[in-house]
């Protein structure tokens, strides 16, 4: 880099520019490649996030249509005579038993399987990061309310798609959890009884449709939902352009940064290709849910440590911590009990990511100006201090999930640890909401010491005599 | 001490972002520029990684066709992309011109144009003269379709309760196994629990499957009404969980009363429900709400188990407006 | 990395108490005879070895289950009738003897050696009850055992034998229990584990759980690294730690180019005054 040299302009070869004449000419599409080739993206690493989880998304279409190829979304029984011996002769749906069959017998099936289970987790891990990104820096503000809307919904759209297709190959775990979904689904109010009969095609474990449904709703119905909205939230952003950073040059009205062409483009590609590497590598040698090591499900079985994927971590913890509270009137359930935990809490959670633009301007930054700049946590010690203090009820409820792993690891007995967590959901949000508050301030009194954001040069002796400025 | 831990804590956050600090801007300055001139290491970087690709694409190859090892698979996919991925970062980031531009952000609104939208949105409804009538009429047309598609889901609450409470269960059927044996009261000992099916009928329905344990009689704390529905201290549980549907696989049993406290009783692997077996399988701890039903028991003349009613309430879990 | 090693390599073996209550002999009775290794009945073996176990249990065990194993209320149950293969079960695995009477016993490495264990094993026997089961994993059938396993014994152990939880007890994990040891545990039903009968588990059966827990301490980590086979906690944590981690680490590298050069002040910010693109010493500073 050091001694770069300036050129004006690279005048476009012949070579290139007959292809995009020949768009140019048919489709008038010269202005929009112009636009979107010197489209400028702003430098932080953090704005890399929401790109993880696109070209995961990617990752995920590519492996699920391979495996789509192969699945077979019946519940029809079956007696298993695969390549998987331990199972020989073991009465299981043919759901179950094409999952084996990817597994043992497809070339690249167990990669391809393990590679997109890999990739989900990762998808809403990433998704997950983002948001977080998102909302300690104020990136929601005024006029990215609607995009950041569109981002929510792409989250729980992302966890349910993740648990449709955990439930599909109808393992032990994965009928474990859609009981699980079932008795939530049975408690919602009004409608739970009706809704999940109807869902579910008659009372748990379903109709055969039901697995076709799930599959529809995993392979299409989701993913085209899923890829409508990330295409809405590129389009949005392109419209508003990036937020950014304050720095040198940085104004709410202008954009500073890499344009596409051909910096960002090559990295952002080289992104991809990292995100498939670490996927595929992971998906080859870290093996993730070992379906023939699970066995098959009935209504009359279940495991210890159960669990679900870590994005449903949240609502098993919600679901063991909720006390047996259950509220029947004159002889009739009102409210059933996995209501609280299964419904409830994700529902005022996410209802409250929904209102957090609503919210923060009325109650918290109490500013309903346009802003383009971000906000370093530490500026707005209030909204950093609700938003750590949510999410550190989430992970509390979220660790609760996997209590029953603690107890075994570590020996705390189980209901103590409860009623622990219990106790914890209720204190250390407050905990948090004060400590980080005072960390906020206290770090933004840091910035007027006198020595701070001093603008002057050092000059020091060099060993030739002279001088140099530093 | 609190203080200086408290200072502690905040120095250390402070070293830590001291690492991320950042000068304030000075406001009028153009930071845009640019820098050409390819470093000769990053084009030979570059090339020497595309070059090595097609060999480990060829490798890919291979492995699909002579040996799919998952693991070898995963390996040579994986440094695969890498190469490549390493190849397009090292080019993106070293190899073309580094360009740093300041675009104008565009305003967005457009006051003028708004004005015209609402004038035209308003020009929409111009000498029509019954227009609340119409709005009347359009709501009803909603109201109408919305109830055309919301009856139907709600009309299949009544007989709900009849399908979601419905168990193959009834007085008389037998117990049997996974296998369809009968189950022989003898063979059901004290400390032992064992999973049981109504006879003939489809053991995935989740009304079907029953716990059947064996408890000392004489410490047994039934309700007055179920005295009769555990013959010999014999008791059967609903396998379903009144929280959420698992089935309840855990029995704690334990052995010495004389060092142990706590009683025997059922528990669900999903969220630890705990149900009392000696009281009815009333909620010891855990989310359920309602307890385990129960199943009378009777022992025929040739010692099989049968039940001798139905369920005492309903399997699995609860729904809104069901009568518990 | 530490957390998810915690995680897989928790083989942590806690377990069971030994408290079989006097009255019903818990393994099987009558036909199939059992033919024990070591000790098959208390009849017939050498006086010798009885009295070698009698002293020994006086100086170990009988502080908590009574100088003659009748038994002492609130610190340890009567032996009479538990028979070998309870006494076999706890002092082959370590659970016995118990550092009080109120823990829940786990598995240790024995505290007796062999020969001693089979002159207690003996003792104990004498007071009558099973011996110890005979058990032949491999003319067991895995499908079978797998059946059998889901169906009585996953509810606790998880389905892959790693162990667990019940409320008010943890439950071992069984990558160490032999065949033999499984086999104990099924009739004897050791501290909350519940017991099982020749009528609800057959011999034939046994076997075959037997072999299919032998095949869960072998399993089929087709998909490579099993990080621990309890399923979606520590793939969690790889996602979170691994996967996760690492393309932030690379978001890290390649995402700032414009602020990297602004953290070091090469050229500090204010030098230049607003001209459009001109050339800059050390590169992108921005």
């Amino acid at each position: 880099m050091v001694g770069g040299r300036l050129v004006s302009a690279i005048a476009p070869r012949s070579r290139t520019r007959d292809p995009v004449s020949f768009v140019d000419e048919r489709l008038g599409a010269g202005r929009g490649l112009k636009f979107l080739m010197s489209y400028v993206f702003p430098d932080h690493w953090s704005f890399l996030l929401g790109e993880i989880a696109l070209y995961t998304f990617i990752v995920l279409i590519a492996s699920g249509t391979f495996l789509a190829l192969f699945f077979d979304p019946s519940t029809r029984e079956l007696t298993y005579q695969g390549a998987y011996g331990p199972l020989h002769g073991a009465q299981v749906s043919a759901a179950y038993a094409s999952a084996l069959r990817l597994s043992f017998d497809v070339k690249g099936g167990l990669l391809a399987r393990q590679v997109h289970h890999w990739a989900a987790l990762l998808f809403v891990a990433a998704i997950t990061l983002h948001l977080l990104r998102i909302v300690f820096t104020g990136a929601f503000r005024k006029p990215r309310e609607l995009n950041y809307l569109v981002g929510v919904t792409l989250l729980a759209l992302a966890i349910l798609e993740g648990f449709a297709g955990y439930s599909l190959p109808d393992d032990l775990l994965s009928g474990m959890g859609l009981a699980i979904a079932w008795g939530v689904a049975m408690s919602l109010p009004l409608v739970g009884g009706p809704f999940a009969t109807a869902l579910w095609g008659g009372r748990f474990p379903g109709a055969d449709v039901f697995e076709s449904r799930l599959y529809i709703a995993h392979v299409f119905l989701i993913p085209a939902i899923l890829a409508a909205l990330i295409a809405a939230h590129l389009a949005m952003i392109m419209i508003q352009r990036h937020s950014q950073f304050p720095g040198p040059g940085r104004r709410e009205d202008n954009v500073v940064g890499t344009p596409l062409w051909p910096g960002y483009a090559l990295r952002s590609l080289g992104l991809f290709v990292v995100v498939a590497a670490v996927l595929v590598l992971m998906g080859g040698l870290i093996q993730i849910n070992p379906v023939w090591l699970w066995g098959p499900y009935h209504v009359y079985v279940g495991t210890n440590g159960a669990q679900p994927d870590w994005y449903l971590g949240w609502l098993i913890g919600a679901l063991r911590l909720m006390p047996n509270l259950e509220i029947h009137v004159f002889g009739h359930t009102i409210v059933p009990n996995p209501f609280f935990g299964g419904a409830l809490f994700p529902g005022i959670v996410f209802a409250l990511l929904y209102a957090l633009p609503w919210l923060d301007r009325r109650f918290i930054s109490k500013d309903y100006r346009r802003h383009d700049l971000l906000q370093r946590p530490r500026d707005n010690p209030r909204r950093t201090a609700f938003a750590a203090s949510v999410l550190s009820g989430v992970a509390i409820v979220f660790a609760a999930g996997s209590v029953d792993r603690l107890f075994y690891q570590f020996g705390f007995g189980y209901e103590g640890a409860v009623w622990f967590f219990r106790g914890a959901f209720l204190l250390v949000p407050a905990l948090v909401f004060w400590l980080t508050k005072r960390i906020c301030n206290e770090l933004s009194r840091e910035r007027a010491h006198p020595l701070r954001d001093w603008d002057g040069e050092l000059v020091v002796r060099n060993e030739r005599g002279g001088f140099d400025a530093r | 001490m609190i203080r200086r831990a408290w200072k502690a804590v905040v120095a250390l956050v402070l070293w830590r972002m001291g690492a991320l600090r950042r000068k304030p801007s000075p406001l009028e300055e153009d930071p845009s520029e640019r820098t050409v001139g390819a470093p000769a290491w990053a084009e030979w970087l570059v090339l020497a990684l595309l070059a090595t690709t097609p060999l480990l694409a060829a490798c890919v190859v291979a492995l699909v066709v002579l040996e799919p090892d998952t693991q070898l698979l995963g390996l040579a996919g994986g440094a695969l992309l890498g190469l490549l991925a390493a190849a397009l970062l090292v080019a993106g980031r070293w190899l073309v011109p580094q360009e740093t531009e300041v675009e104008k952000r565009p305003a967005l609104r457009d006051p003028a144009q708004v004005e015209e939208v609402e004038r035209d949105l308003g020009a929409g409804a111009e000498g029509i003269t019954r227009r609340r009538l119409l709005v009347g009429a359009a709501g009803a047309a909603g109201a109408g379709l919305t109830a055309a598609v919301a009856i139907p889901v709600v009309a299949l609450g009544p007989g709900l309760e009849e399908q979601l409470r419905r168990t193959p269960w009834h007085s008389g059927r037998a117990l049997v196994d996974e296998e369809g044996t009968p189950i022989l009261a003898a063979d059901v000992r004290e400390g032992s629990f064992l999973t049981a099916f109504p006879e003939h009928a489809d053991e995935e329905d989740l009304g079907s499957p029953v716990v059947v344990v064996r408890v000392d009689p004489a410490t047994l704390n039934l309700p007055p009404q179920r005295r009769a529905w555990a013959p010999e201290g014999l008791l059967a549980y609903s396998k379903i969980c009144t929280h959420a549907a698992c089935a309840i696989s855990l029995y704690r049993s334990p052995l010495s009363q004389s060092t142990q406290a706590r009683g025997p009783a059922l528990v669900c692997p999903c969220h630890y429900s705990t149900f009392d077996v000696l009281n009815g399988g009333g909620v010891e701890f855990g989310p359920a709400g309602r307890p385990l039903p129960q199943l009378p028991l009777s022992i025929d003349a040739r010692g099989a188990l049968r039940a001798a009613g139905q369920m005492s309430g309903p399997v699995g879990p609860s729904w809104w407006g069901d009568a518990s | 990395m530490l957390a998810l090693a915690a995680v897989v390599c928790g083989g942590l073996a806690l377990f069971q108490f030994a408290a079989t209550s006097g009255g019903t002999p818990t393994a099987r009775s009558g036909g199939s005879a059992p033919l024990g290794p070591s000790a098959s009945s208390a009849a017939g073996q050498a006086p010798a070895l009885l009295e070698r176990g009698r002293s020994l249990f006086v100086t170990s065990c009988a502080a908590c289950h009574g100088i003659n194993a009748q038994g002492i209320h609130g610190r340890g149950p009567s032996l009479h009738g538990v028979g070998a293969s309870a006494a076999d079960f706890y002092l082959q695995t370590g659970r016995m003897p118990l550092p009080s009477p109120r823990v829940q016993p786990q598995r240790t490495k024995p505290a007796f050696p062999q020969p001693q264990i089979r002159a207690l094993v003996a003792y104990v026997a004498s007071f009558g009850g099973a011996s110890i089961p005979v058990v032949r994993p491999a003319q067991g059938s895995l499908p079978e055992g797998q059946n059998l396993f889901a169906l009585n014994c996953a509810g606790c152990h998880t389905i892959q034998g790693q162990g667990g939880i019940v409320t008010g007890a943890i439950v071992p994990s069984l990558d160490r229990s032999t065949p033999t040891q499984v086999a104990e545990a099924i009739r004897v039903g050791p501290y909350v584990m519940p017991r099982f009968g020749e009528g609800e588990l057959s011999n034939a059966q046994i076997d075959s759980i037997a072999r299919y827990v032998r095949s869960t301490q072998h399993p089929e980590d087709r998909g490579g690294w099993g990080i621990g086979r309890i399923g979606p906690i520590p793939e969690g944590m790889v996602a979170w730690l691994l996967a996760a981690a690492s393309l932030l680490l690379i978001a890290r590298l390649i995402g700032e180019r414009t602020s990297d050069r602004n953290g070091d002040r090469g050229v500090s910010g204010s030098e230049r005054s607003g001209g459009s693109e001109r050339p800059s010493g050390s590169g992108g500073a921005a």
